[in-house]
Order: C-alpha cells, then sequence, then structure tokens
C-alpha cells in the first residue's frame, strides 16, 4: 500500500502523531495575517498533487487509528450517528459517491465490483470484503450512512433541502468542534448556527444558504474552516465537554508547543442524485503547535492572527484563556518579517 | 398577567404571535396556566357556533382555579382540565389524530407546554400554518442537559441543576423545536467547583 498508516490514539494517552509528510501537507487556513468570517468557498476540484485538495476524499496515514475512534465513540454513544427515516435514500446516494471516488481515486486500497445492484466492496485498510444489493438495507450490517461513514475520515451532516432551506436530517459526529448532533438533528441551516456569534449580523449565514441550495450534482464546494483543542482529541463534543474541559487547564510554556493543536476543517459540500440532499463532510486536521512552527510562514502568521482576533471569536472558539500564553509561545518564532499571499509554505 | 416581549434572541428560538379566531372545521386549544388569558381574549372576538366545535385542553399549574371557570364557562363542545403535560399527553395525542382536515390548532402558554404541543401536532401532521401560538406567563425554560439528556421543567436561574444526573449548567441560548428545550451545558467543565452565583433570569 502506498500509505504507511499510524497505530495510534486520539484520546487517553493520545500517541497521535503526524510525519514529516503529513505536516508538509496540512490544510493550513490562513491566506493572510488575519482572520474573519467569510464565505470562503471555493470549488472541490483537484488542485496541488500531494496535498488535502487532490482527492474526493482524502486518505491519510491517520484513515485506520480515526476508524477505530470512531467505533470507540459510537459504542459509548450511539445517538452520535441519527438518520431520519427520510433521509435513508440520501444515504444510498452518499454510499455511491464515496465508494467510486475512493475506488477511482485510491485503486491500491479500495476496490468496487458493480453487477448491477449487486456490489462488492473492498476495503484494504480496515480488511473488509462485502458484497451487497445496491438500495437494500437489509444486505448491509448498518444503515447505509452509518454503514460508510464508518470507513470514511471526517463527520458527515446529511442536509434535506425543501422550503428554501437545508435541514440537518441526518448525520454521523464524532470529531465535531462542540456541536451536538442529537440536539440539531431536524433544524434548519439559520437554527444550527445560532449559537455562533457576529456572523448573522454579518449577513455570513444568508450568503452561504444562497450558495449552498445552488450546487449542482458533480459540482462539489470546499472551504477551511478552524478552531483550537488541547491535546489530539478528535471528539471534542458537547456531550462529553465535562470530561475534556479540564484538558485546557495546565498548559505552560514548556508543554504548550507539544499539547496545543490547531484544529481545522475541510468542509465539503456535494448534491446528491437520488434524493437531491446535500451532503457536508467535515473533515479533521490536527497538528501540534511544536510542528506547525517548523514551517516559519505558518508559525508567523499564526502568532499574529491569534494575537489580533476580536475577542468574541476567541471565546467562541474556547481559548480565550489560554490565548496569552499561546501569543507567548509563539511570538518566539515571529521575526516581524513580511509574509507571502496564500495558504502554502514557501519554497525553501 | 401582560403578553411577553422578548428581547432580540437567537435564530433557532420560535415566535411567538397573537390568537385570533380563525374560521375552521373544529378549533384545538392546548393551554397551560396565564395561556388561559389568551384564550379568553380569543373568546372577545369569537362568534357563539364557534365554541361548539372547540377541544380545550387546559393545564393550570400554579394558577389553580383563577381561570379554570371562566374557560368551562366558554362552552366548549369538549373542555379538560389536568394535573400535568405529561397527564394530558394521551389525550393531546388522542385529539391530534382525529383532527379533520382544515382543524385549527391554538397554543398559548408557557414555552415548554406550546413546544411540546407543537411537535406533537406536527408529528401527527398538521401543517404549520394551521397552527397559532401565544406566549403567557411564565419564561421559565424547559432545558435538555446535553450530557445525560435528562428534560428539566420550569429552569428560572442560570445555573441551574440538572434533575436527573445533578451537573451545574449554564443555559445555552440554543433551542431544538424536536426536543421542545433549550440545551444546558455543565458551567464548571473547565474548572470543576468553580460555579458561579445563581442568577434568576427567567420568571
Amino acid at each position: 500500500m502506498t500509505i504507511q498508516f499510524n497505530d495510534e490514539t486520539f484520546h487517553g494517552d493520545f500517541t497521535f502523531k503526524n510525519s514529516e509528510w503529513a505536516i508538509k501537507r496540512f490544510p493550513f487556513p490562513f491566506h493572510e495575517d488575519s482572520y474573519m468570517y467569510s464565505v470562503n468557498m471555493e470549488p472541490h476540484t483537484s488542485y496541488r498533487p500531494g496535498s488535502v485538495f487532490e482527492r474526493t476524499f482524502d486518505v491519510d496515514e491517520h484513515y485506520v487509528s480515526e476508524m477505530k475512534d470512531r467505533a470507540r465513540v459510537l459504542a459509548n454513544d450511539p445517538l452520535r450517528c441519527q438518520s431520519l427515516p427520510h433521509m435513508t435514500l440520501a444515504g444510498w446516494d452518499l454510499v455511491e459517491l464515496i465508494m467510486e471516488a475512493k475506488a477511482r481515486e485510491y485503486p491500491d486500497l479500495f476496490e468496487l465490483h458493480k453487477d448491477g445492484n449487486r456490489w462488492r466492496w473492498v476495503n484494504k485498510p480496515l480488511g473488509i470484503d462485502d458484497t451487497f444489493t445496491f438500495l437494500d438495507e437489509s444486505t448491509l450490517p448498518y444503515g447505509p450512512m452509518e454503514y460508510i461513514t464508518r470507513q470514511t475520515q471526517g463527520d458527515f451532516a446529511v442536509l434535506d433541502q425543501r422550503d428554501d432551506n437545508l435541514w440537518m436530517d441526518a448525520g454521523m459526529v464524532t470529531t465535531q468542534a462542540d456541536w451536538s448532533l442529537d440536539f440539531d438533528i431536524g433544524m434548519n441551516f439559520f437554527e444550527w448556527h445560532a449559537p455562533v456569534p457576529k456572523a448573522h449580523e454579518m449577513g455570513i449565514f444568508v450568503r452561504a444558504l444562497k450558495f449552498l441550495l445552488n450546487i449542482q450534482q458533480g459540482q462539489p464546494a470546499r472551504r477551511l474552516n478552524w478552531t483550537m483543542t488541547v491535546n489530539p482529541l478528535l471528539d471534542t463534543s458537547p456531550e462529553n465537554y465535562h470530561k475534556w474541559g479540564t484538558m485546557k487547564q495546565g498548559l505552560t510554556m514548556e508543554n504548550i508547543g507539544e499539547k496545543q493543536h490547531l484544529r481545522v476543517e475541510l468542509q465539503t459540500f456535494f448534491r446528491l442524485p437520488r434524493s437531491n440532499a446535500l451532503v457536508f463532510p467535515i473533515r479533521c486536521y490536527l497538528i501540534r503547535f511544536e510542528d506547525l512552527v517548523t514551517v516559519p510562514k505558518w508559525a508567523r502568521r499564526l502568532h499574529r492572527v491569534i494575537r489580533d482576533l476580536p475577542e468574541e471569536l476567541a471565546t467562541y472558539k474556547g481559548f480565550i484563556d489560554n490565548r496569552p500564553l499561546m501569543v507567548e509561545y509563539l511570538s518566539q518564532f515571529d521575526d516581524g518579517s513580511p509574509t507571502s499571499d496564500g495558504i502554502w509554505p514557501d519554497d525553501d | 398577567m401582560s403578553k411577553t416581549e422578548f428581547p432580540p434572541s437567537i435564530t433557532s428560538r420560535p415566535v411567538y404571535g397573537e390568537l385570533e379566531a380563525r374560521s375552521g372545521s373544529g378549533h384545538l386549544m392546548i393551554a397551560d396556566a396565564e395561556g388561559a388569558e389568551a384564550l379568553l381574549e380569543l373568546a372577545k372576538s369569537a362568534d357563539k357556533d364557534f365554541w361548539a366545535k372547540a377541544h380545550i385542553i387546559y393545564i393550570p399549574k400554579k394558577t389553580g382555579t383563577k381561570y379554570s371557570s371562566q374557560l368551562e364557562e366558554l362552552g366548549a363542545g369538549q373542555y379538560y382540565a389536568g394535573p400535568s403535560y405529561e397527564a394530558a399527553q394521551s389525550r393531546i395525542r388522542r385529539a391530534l389524530q382525529d383532527c379533520h382536515m382544515g382543524t385549527q390548532v391554538y397554543l398559548s402558554g408557557t414555552e415548554s407546554l406550546m413546544g411540546q404541543a407543537m411537535a406533537e401536532a406536527t408529528a401527527a401532521g398538521i401543517p404549520h400554518t394551521a397552527i397559532q401560538t401565544e406566549h403567557r406567563g411564565s419564561t421559565a425554560r424547559r432545558m435538555q442537559c446535553v450530557h445525560c439528556k435528562g428534560i428539566t421543567e420550569d429552569v428560572t436561574t442560570d445555573p441551574f441543576e440538572c434533575s436527573h444526573c445533578g451537573l451545574s449548567l449554564f443555559v445555552r441560548d440554543h433551542y431544538s423545536r424536536r426536543l421542545a428545550a433549550f440545551q444546558g451545558v455543565r458551567v464548571d467543565a473547565e474548572d470543576p467547583g468553580n460555579i458561579p452565583e445563581k442568577v434568576e433570569l427567567f420568571k
């Protein structure tokens, strides 16, 4: 296989680690030295070979361990995966979208063999070889959305489109930045974004919804979003907040480089053909500060962004208390020299 | 008590209006406590044959008998007063099942009652255009603990204790229509034991 999969954990002893390869291809989210909300959508087309933007569904060295972590979270709380009854067809659309893309783009890892509606799916990294009947739920061990998202990195929100709005009517959510599918299921686009400060007043959600309602089949879109997480914990859920909240305490200049992670979401949006639903994968990438600062441009820029971020945003993103320490740590790597435009590292 | 003016709020919170008598094949009215006032107000403009087709389901809560005799005297075809929403729930479900095309649904009183009855009505297939709401009385909230999922009724303070798991929760301004509840999140999650003074935010 072309990718060496890590054996690592995202909880407990936190053995997660990025290789040199993973650091170099990290989706750094800041294209300039400051940050404010925007509807930063672009077409999800293949871009920059080797980057996370090359494939429809990026598979990286964390794949196998992330899927183990998802199974662990689901065993503890099955409500992290839910699908309202009218969303089953969208689940099948998603099965098709993911299987076809992965088999096409990673032929050494995944195979899809079709004989009419009789499909054989081979997932080599996870050791799966299943034959099933497309659109017949009784032939899979889980519902279609749950089946395929137990094998695909990132959270998934499956959105029904009606009344000129999007409705969060199904999802697989185990690597979320502090939101609850169980609470939000059934909500429309404005309702589930209600707790986000500032962006409503800025008209962000009205414009974003307008864009999303018009996404066409075969023309997916993407954007990056970000927050901060102490320890490489994928499951920063509100359900478990009373268990992980304390991890934010105890950061020092000595341990912040290792413990503090920039958390980036690669969000993509696809129209599904049969259901006309929209699927919204939210893929989480983590990088510890001490790895991030090995890229001089990123270190300088992150320092400036965090230092100058409006207080409301730092509060909403949950790192207001640790911001002074982050800024102190990052300032060591900012000599004040200018940074180039765009998110990519400068060529050495 | 007069009608409640809510401060500008979040986009997930429902907006309530004022009840008006509409023409319909039947009238299902579900109210609690001061919600009775909205029905009595509506009675001023309803014509006489309106009430024959009406079914009132009323939960007086702390108002006791303050409104019940006035409601009963409206002469609704069916009148029921019950001790709690939970006790009335099976009757509410049955009444919604029995609705014919063109039945109008009127909800008034607390957010908790309207939210739960709205969810039942929607599940029963009543179109939202046939459902009216009017808030009266207490602004206490119905809260779901995001950790244990238990519901605590009539929350008036922030923070408050979850009536199921006992954690101290702050009231997040996020509302789910499906659960008819706001979200409660542990207030001292990052610093256990550091619980701020309770403030009475809702009455």
